[in-house]
């Protein structure tokens, strides 16, 4: 027996978010809020369906069903044949899974031979921490990363001088999550297959999924990762499109589901949210981009014409309809995060580290922002929930902010 | 009012926002993220942040983190790490208060409208006389005025420690009767960026070069030992310096020289201490030269009494009443008043002693 812990738990019930000014919610590109018709979509798997889709009986069944169906509207929003659909945890699995997985594979494949993987500078830390884990980890594998230019755009003159025969894997993102830049997939698609032709080629989708047909966009990737919350779905779903004949190892060993490309029972509800999710914006999608960018632009236009020392390092024309990135030079972001919550302003400011502590951002350093602006370097981004309301509420309070922490 | 208080995961902070909370004012938490990657423990480790956050939510006020780390990294860690190179023995807890908690951090909760900036520390602020007091806690086992003692005016009307006038065990009894996971935690050890496996000559060890050195007895000026690295011996200590069945206590410490110099119990005492002119504060003005006081020269040692001798241009040096166990230079030495032993009247950083004689 131990010794009593000393403390009870004390429900907070019901969690919520609090007494305060009304919600001005400028983080879709964190998380989006839940769709009503993925909520109506995800119920039957909270009660009545509720069998383990590896069985078969008649609960098996429809549990099964249910991931089946979901799999083929993944598909054919991904443009891919549902047997490429891996169903994962989210984004950062997604991402892990393609990098290490087929890293691993490669190294195995070619005893003796260096394993050399190329990274853009600006991905997501989900794709960087596995590259460089897979560095320590696997024999022979090495890591390139490839310059951008100052609107965070990859060079991809620096890119195809990083191509060689020793290169198993390209990871570029679509677009990057801080800034919004939409990378030239196409392009890294034919220069890597120009340079190197035996390399495949992974694209981290998950902020470009709302807005990019990526049937499209990404139909030259063998490998592309999407997450369910950046799209109005749940949070700990998404899939990553394995495209066949990519050679890929699994992170997860088990019982062999997802082709034994990753084992473990399935989440069936977070499969049909992601599925259903995707429909909703797929289904808006032409007109969502054209509605929000304009809301953007009203915000970003407002900001810059209010607010003095103001400073866009990305172009807006390269970048998604639902960010704005701006550095308020002389402001601690930290700062004008709190003093924005506190008036009903969720906005965000670059990645957090484990603690939740912001850490200075790589992509700012990337596309050689500098260090004093970066340090005021705020992301709104607007999404599927967004008003000119939320835009006009921002507009009012964020130059007073800026003006009272410059003093 | 309108309170920021610093949340560092532990007992006396969760209950100091706890009795602002039920004390209607309008509360905000904020943890500092000061040292450490990833796997970091100490003090500003993840698990310390998740239970802040937790405990705010719990009190249903807002928690922020904030990075601080580089700061924490230039003006706390990279001095603490030059002043052993140079055979002394720092206080980083003080240099965190000074440049960190009740600099930035302080100005931090000012520029964001904050009416206070409170801790968990078991130390009370009183205004008597229409100027700031800084007096020790009211739990003389846990009194954390020393490492506050160099707080003025200024940050001293900036501040609230809500804590300060209760006993631990009264602090331990809110926390868990408001069923708060930080009820039963242990008290912070130490040095909060030094983790218990390397220790801190495993920390210094990789951030300068550590010499072996000899020691030598002050008297004969005969070499009677070694030790393994010189920047770890502090002035006052006795273990690891001694003679075979006799005790003897380092008295100087010379990096240049590789030496540690030790002394028998009677020769190491001291009868006065310099304080370094740059470091010294004074709570409320400086004390007439010729003050009576009581020194206190580290977190929990018995106060000595003492007289203040302040000449030009901030010298200041502290003349024992009584003879003295060796001080270490980078040591506080924190003065109380006279008259009223439990108010802090300044401090300032040792630089050297004198053979009491």
């Amino acid at each position: 027996m131990g010794d009593a812990p000393g403390w009870s738990v004390r429900a907070v019930d019901p969690p919520g978010i609090g007494t305060g000014p009304p919600l001005t919610y400028l983080d879709h590109a964190a998380s989006a809020p839940l769709r009503p018709e993925v909520a109506e979509a995800m119920a039957p798997f909270s009660g009545p369906v509720f069998g383990h889709p590896s069985g078969s009986h008649r609960q098996a069944r429809a549990a099964r069903g249910a991931l089946e169906e979901a799999r083929e509207q993944v598909a054919l929003a991904m443009g891919c044949a549902p047997a490429d659909v891996v169903f994962t945890s989210g984004g950062t699995e997604a991402d892990n899974l393609a990098v290490f997985g087929v890293l691993a594979a490669s190294a195995q494949d070619r005893p003796g031979r260096p394993t050399v993987v190329v990274s853009s500078a600006v991905e997501h830390s989900a794709v960087l921490a596995p590259c460089r884990a897979a560095v320590a980890r696997l024999p022979g594998v090495e890591h390139r990363e490839v310059a951008v230019d100052g609107r965070g755009v990859l060079r991809l003159d620096r890119l195809a001088d990083a191509l060689d025969d020793d290169v198993a894997l390209v990871t570029v993102m679509l677009a990057n999550n801080e800034v919004g830049a939409v990378q030239p997939l196409a392009d890294v698609v034919a220069v890597t297959a120009a340079r190197a032709p035996g390399a495949a080629v992974h694209t981290d989708a998950v902020q470009a999924a709302p807005w990019v047909d990526l049937s499209a966009e990404a139909a030259g990737a063998a490998l592309v990762s999407i997450s369910a919350h950046k799209l109005g779905g749940p949070k700990g779903s998404g899939a990553l499109v394995v495209r066949e004949g990519t050679p890929l190892l699994p992170l997860m060993m088990g019982g062999g589901q997802e082709r034994e490309r990753r084992a473990g029972t399935h989440d069936v509800a977070g499969a049909v949210g992601l599925a259903a999710a995707l429909t909703a914006a797929a289904a808006e999608r032409d007109g969502e981009r054209v509605r929000v960018a304009a809301l953007r632009d009203r915000l970003a236009d407002g900001l810059l014409a209010a607010v003095p020392a103001l400073v866009e390092p990305a172009d807006r024309k390269d970048v998604l309809p639902s960010h704005c990135h701006l550095c308020f030079s002389g402001v601690d972001r930290e700062e004008l995060v709190l003093l924005l919550d506190e008036a009903g302003v969720c906005v965000s400011a670059g990645a957090a580290c484990a603690s939740g502590a912001l850490e200075p951002s790589h992509v700012m350093a990337a596309m050689g922002v500098d260090a004093a602006d970066a340090r005021g370097a705020i992301r709104f981004s607007l999404g599927h929930t967004s008003t000119p309301a939320d835009v006009e509420r921002a507009l009012a309070v964020v130059p007073e902010a800026v003006a009272r922490l410059r003093g | 009012m309108r309170v920021l208080v610093a949340m560092s995961g532990g007992v006396d902070s969760s209950v100091a926002a706890a009795l602002l909370v039920a004390g209607g004012h309008e509360v905000t938490g904020a943890t500092l993220k000061l040292w450490g990657g990833p796997s970091d423990s100490g003090c500003c480790s993840v698990a310390d942040v998740d239970d802040a956050r937790r405990v705010a939510q719990q009190l249903g006020i807002a928690h922020h983190v904030f990075n601080l780390s580089e700061e924490f990294g230039r003006d706390v860690v990279a001095p603490y790490v030059a002043a052993h190179r140079a055979g002394m023995t720092p206080n980083p807890c003080i240099e965190c208060n000074r440049t960190i908690k009740f600099d930035r951090l302080l100005a931090r909760s000012r520029r964001l409208g904050f009416d206070r900036l409170a801790t968990g520390h078991h130390a009370q602020v009183a205004a008597p006389g229409g100027r700031w007091q800084l007096r020790r806690g009211a739990d003389r086992s846990k009194d954390q005025s020393y490492v506050l003692s160099m707080l003025g005016q200024d940050a001293l009307g900036g501040v609230c420690f809500p804590v300060g006038h209760l006993q631990k065990s009264a602090v331990r009894t809110e926390a868990a009767r408001l069923g708060l996971r930080t009820a039963a935690k242990p008290d912070s050890q130490d040095v909060c960026f030094i983790h218990g496996r390397e220790g801190r000559a495993g920390f210094l060890a990789e951030r300068l070069v550590l010499h072996p050195g000899t020691v030598v007895d002050e008297e004969s000026g005969h070499p009677i030992g070694s030790v393994d690295a010189v920047e770890l011996v502090t002035v006052g200590q006795r273990r690891g310096v001694a003679a075979a069945g006799e005790r003897r206590y380092a008295v100087r410490v010379d990096v240049g020289s590789r030496t540690v110099t030790v002394a028998s119990g009677a020769r190491a005492r001291v009868d006065e201490a310099v304080l370094a002119p740059a470091s010294v504060t004074w709570v409320d003005g400086a004390l007439a030269d010729g003050s009576p006081c009581w020194a206190q020269v580290s977190a929990h040692g018995r106060p000595a009494r003492c007289t203040v001798q302040v000449g030009p241009r901030r010298a200041v040096r502290c003349r024992f009443d009584e003879p003295q166990r060796p001080v270490a230079p980078g040591q506080t030495l924190a003065f109380y008043h006279a008259a009223d032993p439990d108010a802090v009247a300044g401090a300032g950083v040792i630089t050297g002693s004198r053979p009491a004689r």
